[in-house]
């Protein structure tokens, strides 16, 4: 699995950290409902095929939003948060 | 057909011409009182629902063939070292179905309680394995805690003065062990097909029926059953099936690769786990070593895995015993974990009247069957959580009451 860096290019899958579901980028108000924070930290669509995660480029330091086929390792796309 | 010495004997004897298919291929009926989707754990569900519960118009639904799917996935650890109150019990009492299960389902599950060590590196690490070992005896199970000449004398063969995770001693559960994966559910399957249930294969669920808060059946690509009580038993898929009641689950599925050596002659006599390098190994009684190690930790469904994840428990393997380095591995596979953001399982009903819900295995679903089952036949049949599986709510992500064995945290892939 090689996932494209903005920053740097085409990369081993080895120079990236994983942390989770897109989900973590939606971060309810502080004073929001319980049930959205619930939602937030917990549940999730967890798709068989295409998902939207974070992933963290380790030597540049960038946060990205890969787009991946759970299904094939497929990297379909990926960009840089800013 | 009951199993016996005297009847392999007296096979051998005709040419093995007598055997039987263990269980019928029956068609679906239009309607059954209690329809599990899943042929894992559903399975001894369906074996507890007829034994303990005399419930037997009963459907196992299973989109392959039985075994098809994380049953042949997994390393066949057999275990009962936990420490939460919650885990605790539900897995002790689990360990005690399994040294009975053989017996009971007069099938040979090749149950091995060949002792299980847990390697420790540090003062610090050696303080929580005491800890964890009083807890385990305190529930009853059995828990020893080996220094390092103890360990030695046991498992000589480990490198000792590796530089990094110095062996400091170990926490013994001789209980612990193996059993043949693909056994436990075929001596499942048998049994409760010969209680009337009906195991249906290669029967896919596309649709889960509801109608003013109350299930009534399932939709399958064999056709509709109808049904007033339907649990949802499918780890691994558990996010998909459960989309189809319109629920969304605190589950993440990830891929956990592990290896078969070629087969060798007997070297290791035990389950090791070596938490530190992320590698546990055990000898089949085949011969292989099966071994494994961590998540690939992102999430997948693509039941394999990717080389770095490989490189990595080959490296942990050789820095534990490096005597295991000229053996050849055979194969290696990844299972899909439903991976719960506490590490926990949830067998729990849901929202929806007459929908059951059982998910959440982490790495840990094997060990868990007898219990499992038995738990959720017991919540099937009398609305009640088992005494064993108060704590496995669906709800404590949102109250807070997680069962956190690791102490992580709400990450699911960190459990």
């Amino acid at each position: 699995m090689r996932i494209s860096c903005p920053c740097c290019g085409t990369r081993d899958r080895r120079e990236f950290t994983y942390y989770g579901a897109a989900d973590y980028l939606s971060r309810p108000a502080p004073d929001a409902a319980a049930s959205a924070w619930d939602d937030y930290l917990h549940l999730r669509d967890n798709p068989a095929g295409e998902t939207r995660d974070l992933w963290y480029h380790d030597p540049c330091g960038s946060w990205l939003v890969v787009t991946r086929d759970t299904v094939s390792h497929a990297v379909l796309g990926a960009e840089g948060l800013t | 057909m009951r199993y016996s010495g005297f009847r392999v004997f007296a096979q051998g004897l005709r040419g093995n011409r007598g055997w039987r298919p263990a269980w019928r291929k029956p068609a679906p009926k239009a309607a059954y009182d209690v329809v599990i989707i899943g042929g894992g754990h559903g399975l001894a569900t369906a074996w507890y629902l007829a034994k303990n519960h005399g419930i037997t118009n009963v459907a196992v639904l299973e989109k392959g063939y039985l075994g098809s799917g994380n049953i042949g996935r997994n390393t066949t650890i057999v275990r009962a070292n936990y420490f939460l109150n919650g885990n605790s019990e539900f897995y002790s009492h689990s360990l005690k179905l399994w040294e009975g299960l053989e017996r009971e389902l007069n099938y040979n599950v090749m149950h091995s309680q060949r002792g299980l060590i847990n390697l420790f590196h540090s003062d610090g690490q050696r303080d929580a394995f005491a800890r964890r070992g009083n807890a385990m005896l305190a529930q009853g199970d059995d828990a020893v805690l080996l220094d390092r000449e103890d360990v030695r004398r046991m498992l000589p063969y480990l490198d000792f003065e590796q530089p990094r995770f110095p062996i400091f001693g170990g926490l013994y559960h001789p209980r612990g062990g193996t059993a043949r994966h693909d056994a436990v559910a075929w001596g499942y399957a048998r049994g409760a097909d010969q209680r009337g249930v009906d195991l249906i294969e290669n029967c896919e669920v596309t649709g889960i029926d509801v109608e003013n808060g109350r299930v009534t059946g399932v939709q399958t690509t064999r056709g509709a059953i109808r049904a007033s009580k339907v649990a949802m038993v499918a780890a691994g898929r558990s996010g998909q099936v459960a989309a189809m009641a319109g629920m969304r689950l605190p589950i993440e599925s990830h891929v956990l690769q592990a290896f078969v050596t070629e087969g060798l002659k007997p070297v290791i006599d035990h389950v090791i786990s070596f938490g530190m390098g992320h590698f546990y190994i055990s000898q089949s009684d085949k011969g292989g070593l099966v071994f494994g190690g961590d998540l690939d930790f992102y999430a997948s469904y693509a039941a394999r895995g990717n080389l770095p994840m490989v490189e990595h428990v080959m490296e942990a393997g050789m820095t534990l015993m490096p005597m295991i380095g000229r053996a050849k591995v055979l194969r290696s596979w990844g299972g899909i974990m439903d991976m719960s953001p506490d590490g926990s399982p949830i067998i729990d009903r849901t929202h929806i009247e007459g929908l059951f819900l059982n998910c959440g295995w982490n790495y840990g679903g094997f060990k868990a069957v007898p219990a499992s089952g038995w738990a959720l036949a017991h919540l099937i049949a009398t609305e009640q959580p088992h005494e064993t599986a108060t704590r496995f709510r669906l709800d404590r992500f949102a109250t807070g009451h997680l069962l956190d064995e690791e102490g992580t945290g709400s990450q699911h892939n960190l459990h």
